[in-house]
């Protein structure tokens, strides 16, 4: 369980961590950095477990794979949104931050508490009271998560050609 | 018997050897890779991470263009790890003041009908050449690197039909801004646009280049372009006549959605702070104050944008800070021997090594707080140019030059 924070539509990657920042390659420390200029207060505040929550084309921009790894190492449990742009989508599965598609986001509000519950395909909202469906993925995706990302999968892969 | 065929369909079922349709997911070869500075490190890291046997090091391409030259030693180092890992698989490595990686990568390697995979969101340009070209995170690409494939899921399409021709002071920048316009930052996510039309068939490959190049600023996973006679030309010029193949969308294939456009009604466009949607006349942001002008980066550094900005600024001096960053060395070459280059240092101008320069904000040319700077970048990302407290419009090359002439955001149509 955790709790929200809540963003808008077009969240890019420039302002998941900004570009003067991809030289730093340890996850640890690009966690410190993000969402610097939009919510100085996040990186010091977000918790073990909380939820990034945004609208529609998160992660657009930039194809810095910095920006689904510097969200990972921040601790939040997954990123809630309406739609995803492509390149991210891709780099968060591959890396192993777990994205969540769901179309109620809007009535979440910052600060409430989320509860996610992947088998059901459900997020609870303690706060309010209401559980919202989510979105489920392609198999063949689902495959890659599975195996924990895009390295066991290419190593498989590798085993077939 | 397979139905008829986007360019996408086309080339995936050739990349996957079977007959691919949009909405498919197929593993492809890959034909060409490129990285860049800032997202080789990670790449490189998973790579090593995978610790299989490289397939594709003859066909990885390593830029450093985004710090270049480095202004820090952490970049440097990575930089000297990127050139000594290139060196050490046998892949190919471009140094600082080479260019830029999507502007080299069509000059020396790209041909019609290829699929090309970088670790850079506008890897897309290439499609202006008619090969299928995407971005990738590091890990994709690590994986590409190492297998020579990957796996895609074959795009939807939507075709983009513009007939007419251009009026004077408008180009195809500010067409593509109009196009950006109408569909939104997220209109074409997952979608391949496809070009066509008289206007396109009719456009020279730099042209091509910057619509190809902004096909990510509204989502799209790649900008294709038909190979015809004018790619001919371009391939014949730079000596690879023989890589030349005809490829455009079949008459019947299936289009999600068709654009209609008129190259005659279009006017200067501009796109404000701080997203590429965010589309206006130039006219009605006129006067509007700005401290610096950038003409360069993948979307408008190539040799026509230099030759309409010197066209514009000679014989007068600019009242605002001008950076000009030639896309290639080559460019470089061109425009110094067409005397571009000195037009523009007489104006006023200053010109940076071939690169990325000021459009990533983290080497040179980043703005102080409060200021303005319209730029033929295609990012006005809150912060992209390193200061988040600054504005970022993005113009044609021609727009950007008599802004600097005034100083204020300016028509270029006053100026013809």
């Amino acid at each position: 369980m955790g709790k929200s924070w809540k963003f808008g539509d077009d969240i890019d990657t420039d302002v998941i961590i900004q570009g003067k920042y991809l030289v730093i390659n340890e996850p640890e420390e690009l966690a410190k950095h993000v969402f610097e200029n939009l919510r100085p207060e996040f990186a010091a505040g977000v918790k073990e477990g909380d939820f990034v929550v945004a609208g529609e084309n998160f992660g657009c921009g930039s194809s810095r794979e910095h920006a689904p790894i510097a969200l990972k190492a921040s601790g939040i449990e997954a990123v809630i949104a309406k739609s995803y742009a492509r390149i991210f989508f891709r780099n968060a599965i591959n890396i192993g931050l777990r994205l969540v598609e769901c179309e109620e986001v809007d009535s979440i509000q910052d600060g409430d508490e989320l509860k996610a519950d992947y088998e059901n395909g459900v997020i609870i909202n303690k706060t309010q009271d209401r559980t919202y469906g989510i979105k489920k993925f392609p198999d063949f995706l689902s495959k890659i998560i599975e195996k924990g990302g895009l390295v066991e999968f290419g190593k498989e892969l590798y085993s077939q050609c | 018997m397979p139905s008829d065929k986007t360019i996408s369909e086309k080339i995936f079922s050739e990349k996957s050897g079977i007959d691919a349709n949009a909405g498919d997911i197929v593993i492809a070869k890959i034909d060409q890779i490129a990285l860049q500075d800032g997202t080789a490190p990670l790449a490189i890291k998973q790579v090593k991470e995978l610790n299989i046997e490289i397939k594709a090091a003859k066909l990885t391409h390593f830029f450093v263009d985004h710090a270049a030259p480095s202004p820090r030693k952490e970049l440097s180092n990575d930089q000297k790890m990127i050139k000594d890992f290139a060196e050490s698989v046998g892949a190919d490595f471009s140094p600082p003041g080479e260019g830029i990686i999507h502007q080299l990568m069509v000059e020396k390697f790209v041909n019609p009908g290829e699929l090309v995979v970088g670790a850079d969101s506008h890897t897309c340009t290439y499609g202006g050449l008619g090969a299928f070209a995407t971005g990738m995170g590091s890990t994709d690409i690590a994986v590409a690197v190492v297998l020579g494939k990957n796996w895609f899921r074959v795009p939807e399409s939507f075709k983009i039909n513009v007939e007419g021709t251009f009026p004077e002071g408008v180009y195809p920048k500010d067409l593509i801004l109009s196009i950006i316009g109408k569909l939104g930052v997220d209109g074409a996510t997952y979608k391949a646009l496809e070009f066509d039309g008289g206007a396109i068939k009719t456009m020279h490959i730099d042209g091509r280049l910057t619509m190809a190049n902004m096909a990510i600023e509204c989502g799209a996973k790649a900008g294709l372009f038909m190979s015809d006679k004018v790619t001919r030309n371009y391939l014949i010029e730079r000596g690879r006549e023989d890589r030349f193949r005809e490829l455009k969308g079949d008459e019947n294939a299936e289009y999600e959605k068709t654009l209609e456009f008129e190259a005659g009604d279009l006017e200067p466009m501009v796109a404000k702070p701080h997203n590429v949607d965010n589309i206006s006349p130039v006219t009605q942001v006129e006067g509007t104050t700005v401290e610096q002008v950038f003409i360069g980066t993948c979307t408008n550094g190539r040799l026509s944008d230099l030759e309409v900005a010197s066209r514009l600024l000679k014989g007068n001096r600019v009242k605002t800070r001008l950076i000009v960053a030639p896309a290639s060395r080559e460019i470089y070459l061109d425009a110094l021997d067409a005397g571009y280059l000195k037009t523009i240092v007489e104006a006023g101008g200053l010109i940076t090594p071939p690169g990325c320069a000021c459009c990533v904000g983290i080497h040179m040319g980043v703005l102080a707080d409060g200021e303005a700077c319209i730029s033929t970048a295609n990012r006005n990302f809150k912060g992209r140019m390193g200061n988040p407290d600054a504005e970022i419009y993005l113009a044609s090359p021609a727009t950007a030059a008599v802004s600097a002439i005034k100083g204020r955001i300016s028509d270029p149509r006053e100026f013809l």
